[in-house]
């Protein structure tokens, strides 16, 4: 541990670090263009310059490592000399077009500008112009204002994993560039825009919308993955203006996927926002009374045991244990969570979360991928298997038909579950591995075999004390929640559906749930309760309007059992309510009424069906016990549950920007396969 | 205004580029120079070869080729290339006149030089000549200041020119013939021209 002193702080820092850590250690800030601690270290926007004694000129701290005695000076009239210089020069190509910014007022080099700007310019030549790129949909360009300070190649290569931005040319003449005029291939190119500290990459979607001291800022969890990235969502009005992410170590980083983050302009399209009943086989306008009605009506004629309901993939929690709670009352048949036909069950929690957590992938020393496709079911997830993976000693491997590319190696091992059988070489490797993970992806257990399979990657992982390596990656916001909640039924989302055919249930409540074949619901009557006009809603007999995502405060279950708070960012349209407030309401028509009345006896209701709830933002390894079916697996090949990774719920198919990205990403895959 | 135009869109299409037989046996023999897994190290002396084969320029398909050959994102080749101004992304004539114009070879009369270059082949640096044998560049030193005025031809320097030498030896090339490098004065590369005039009494036995 190094002894220095920072501006006359003694302060002794870890060894390996660099003298602008070690000043962040000291409370010193230290202005930086090109430096990000998550990035490879680049040294040259020459921002972040310092004066070190005994050193003949001052030295760039970011590229500069401590050692045992230095004496770093960061405010003498050297350093700041030294930085307005380094201003001034970046100044000369940049356009003053602040105004017409959208960086403006949340720009790096705007704000330093204010602290080591020149007031005038000492050069009469005209600026360089430099063509903008294309970059798809996600990112806008202007490439005049960039100052290479290389951030956007540095994340691409490294963290987004596809090699194909560049720094082409040298001096006046170098650009930021694909060069072959091509657009990034990523699915978390948005976090170049965040990563820009000048205005060269902008949000194409959010262009010339907002001013970023207009908004009102909310911290909220994002539910298009069941990652549970923290997200913050900035609103202006009612409206949701743009999604950008929060840090937290343990779960995204700092990284969003660009659904997550672009996938909002949805909740302006197709929302429910008033009841509506089936009339004459239309649905009509109607009022929160006549609704309610229309469903006590339909209730009083049939039997209890008729009535089933489905948990949708992006429910809060409240609502779905006021749900619970509205179905024991009425002594229906219960509510079903799991979509897509899962096998997991609610059974030891162990069983159904990602034990290891997140940040355990930073611990792993081998994964192997069954049946997932990290790279569309969890962007982030993957990126932070990539980062491990170039850390160097892991091994990766795949059963199933993951892609192609996931961003880092990988070895084969089979494309359908019979590969667990014998792995070979791999399970010699998985034997000697000290923190293996096994990672099994929806595509692995949303089948038949599906508890087949469970059964035998648990046979696989290593539980141990300090370590528990068997890791389910869920597509579903809601799904841990929901499992948590208990949320599952005798034969599943199948079992319903059969249900409704033949007849033996008479009404379905569909709880957000949009994602299962309507066309088979048969003659059930169909309540829904969501907030997009998807399938789900044509479907309907009686239409309640609900609250997505931004727009009430929930507490969701990220695929690792999480428990996280969501504020409440905006209000939702019309005569739209919060979900768990309509199910009361209902509750309350049925003459059942549920024994809360505001959100914080709901939580409370939360924690006693499952004390998990109690735990927030904490992630531990579940309980372990038997769960999976022994059985064979059939040699149909594992495929994920997500063809496209644009477009995977209700929001996001009503997104204008997710529909252009997947235009853009057939036209390339068509291209690709010529 | 300077406007930066690094993918030249006016370049020729070029459909395909493999490494010749022989060219392949000299560029494994680059990669071997380095040790394995750092075959990427390669990849100057890879496309400085590569720009040989394909006339003296680079199509983006030599490129891809290269990049392909050394295991590297095309990206990475693409920024080494237009890093350099050794490689061309556009066609050169048979012959690049590399005109030194800096301070030394300007006092010792480079401007003629480059005059003589221009009338000889028509165009001006940066051009290709109508006939396609020649392209100009004016180029900062080379490091031969002691025979100023002097070009480059290709892998090749002519020293201590003027107006009527550089046409000589322009016309030369220009008939197919192969002019004597070096100086084009009486003078045994760098010595004083007409001989020595020091250590005139010191043999070689």
């Amino acid at each position: 541990m190094p002894k220095m002193k920072i501006d006359g702080i003694e302060i002794e820092v870890p060894a390996g670090i660099t003298v602008i850590q070690a000043c962040e250690l000291a409370g010193v800030e230290i202005p930086r263009f090109c430096y990000h601690e998550r990035l490879s270290i680049a040294g040259n926007c020459r921002m972040c310059l310092v004066e070190q004694e005994k050193a003949p000129k001052p030295i760039a701290s970011c590229a500069m490592p401590v050692a045992e005695g230095m004496v770093i000076k960061t405010d003498t009239p050297l350093v700041k000399k030294a930085r307005n210089g380094v201003m001034e020069f970046l100044l000369i190509n940049h356009p003053l077009d602040c105004p017409i910014c959208d960086q403006g007022g949340e720009c790096d080099l705007q704000d330093q500008a204010m602290a080591y700007g020149f007031d005038r310019t000492r050069y009469h030549e005209n600026k360089r112009a430099v063509p903008d790129k294309d970059l798809g949909p996600i990112v806008k360009t202007s490439m005049n204002r960039c100052i290479q300070c290389t951030r956007c190649v540095r994340f691409a290569t490294e963290v987004a994993g596809v090699e194909e931005l560049g720094a082409t040319g040298r001096g006046e003449g170098m650009e930021i560039t694909t060069y072959v005029q091509k657009t990034l291939t990523s699915e978390l190119s948005g976090n170049i825009v965040d990563l820009c500290p000048v205005g060269a990459l902008t949000s194409k979607p959010y262009a010339f919308n907002a001013r970023s001291w207009e908004l009102r800022k909310t911290e909220s969890v994002d539910v298009m993955d069941a990652l549970g990235s923290n997200i913050r969502v900035d609103t202006r009005g009612a409206e949701v203006m743009r999604v950008l992410p929060r840090v937290n170590e343990d779960v995204n980083e700092e990284w969003i996927s660009d659904k997550t983050r672009h996938a909002i302009d949805g909740l302006k399209r197709q929302r429910l926002d008033q009841p509506y009943v089936r009339r004459d086989g239309k649905l009509k306008p109607a009022s929160w009374g006549e609704a309610f009605a229309a469903i006590a009506e339909r209730m009083g004629k049939i039997k209890s045991a008729g009535i089933a309901a489905i948990a949708g993939d992006q429910c809060d929690a409240e609502s779905m244990v006021a749900l619970k709670d509205l179905m024991a009352a009425l002594g229906a048949k219960g509510v079903e969570c799991r979509q897509d036909g899962t096998q997991l069950q609610a059974g030891p929690r162990g069983g159904y979360i990602f034990n290891a957590g997140i940040a355990g992938i930073d611990k792993a020393d081998l994964i192997l991928l069954i049946g997932t496709d990290p790279r569309a079911e969890a962007p982030v997830l993957n990126a932070r298997i990539r980062r491990r993976a170039l850390n160097g000693g892991l091994k990766v491997g795949v059963i199933g038909e993951a892609p192609e590319d996931l961003t880092y190696p990988v070895e084969r091992l089979g494309a359908s579950a019979k590969a667990l059988d014998d792995l070979g070489a791999f399970g010699e490797a998985l034997k000697a591995a000290k923190t293996p993970m096994i990672i099994v992806g929806q595509g692995a257990l949303a089948r038949p075999d599906g508890a087949a399979i469970l059964a035998k990657a648990r046979a696989l992982a290593t539980v141990r004390d300090d370590w528990n390596g068997f890791c389910v990656l869920h597509t579903a916001a809601a799904r841990v929640g929901g499992l948590d909640l208990g949320l599952t039924l005798d034969g599943g989302v199948e079992g319903v559906l059969k249900g409704c055919e033949d007849g033996s249930i008479e009404l379905v409540y569909l709880l957000a749930a949009d994602e299962i074949d309507t066309k088979r619901l048969g003659k059930a009557f169909v309540v829904y309760q969501g907030h997009h006009g998807d399938s789900g809603a044509h479907r309907a007999d009686v239409i309640l309007p609900g609250a997505a995502y931004t727009e009430k405060p929930g507490v969701y279950v990220n695929t690792e059992g999480r428990v996280q708070l969501a504020k409440r960012a905006s209000y939702p349209p019309g005569e739209a309510r919060e979900d768990w407030a309509i199910l009361r309401a209902l509750s309350g028509v049925l003459n059942k009424p549920l024994p809360y009345d505001t959100l914080e006896q709901v939580r409370a209701r939360l924690v006693a069906v499952n004390p998990v709830f109690a735990a927030i933002d904490l992630q531990k390894p579940g309980a372990w016990g038997a769960f999976g079916k022994d059985g064979a697996a059939s040699d149909a090949p594992l495929r994920s549950t997500i063809a496209n990774f644009y477009m995977t719920c209700p929001i996001s198919r009503s997104s204008r920007v997710m529909a252009d990205c997947t235009a853009l990403r057939r036209a390339s895959l068509a291209v690709a396969a010529e | 205004m300077a406007m930066i135009t690094a993918d030249p869109k006016d370049v020729p299409q070029v459909a395909s580029f493999e490494w010749t037989a022989e060219n392949l046996a000299i560029a494994k023999g680059f990669v071997a120079q380095y040790p394995a897994g750092r075959q990427a190290s390669a990849v100057i002396a890879c496309l400085d070869l590569a720009q040989r084969q394909s006339g003296g320029w680079l199509p983006r398909v030599a490129m891809d080729h290269v990049a392909k050959f050394l295991d590297m994102a095309p990206i990475r080749v693409y920024e080494i290339a237009t890093f350099y101004t050794m490689f061309s992304l556009k066609p050169r004539g048979k012959y690049l006149l590399q005109v030194c114009t800096t301070t030394p070879c300007w006092l010792r009369g480079s401007d003629a030089v480059m005059k003589a270059c221009r009338e000889v082949t028509g165009v001006g640096p940066g051009e290709v000549s109508a006939d396609g044998l020649f392209s100009t560049m004016e180029v900062e030193c080379l490091g031969a200041c002691v025979n100023a005025p002097m070009i480059q031809i290709n892998d090749t320097f002519y020293e201590d020119l003027d107006e009527t030498s550089t046409k000589k030896v322009l016309e030369a090339l220009k008939r197919g013939e192969t002019p004597k490098p070096g100086p084009q004065v009486d003078r045994q590369t760098s010595a004083p021209v007409g001989g020595p005039t020091t250590l005139s009494t010191i043999r070689s036995e």
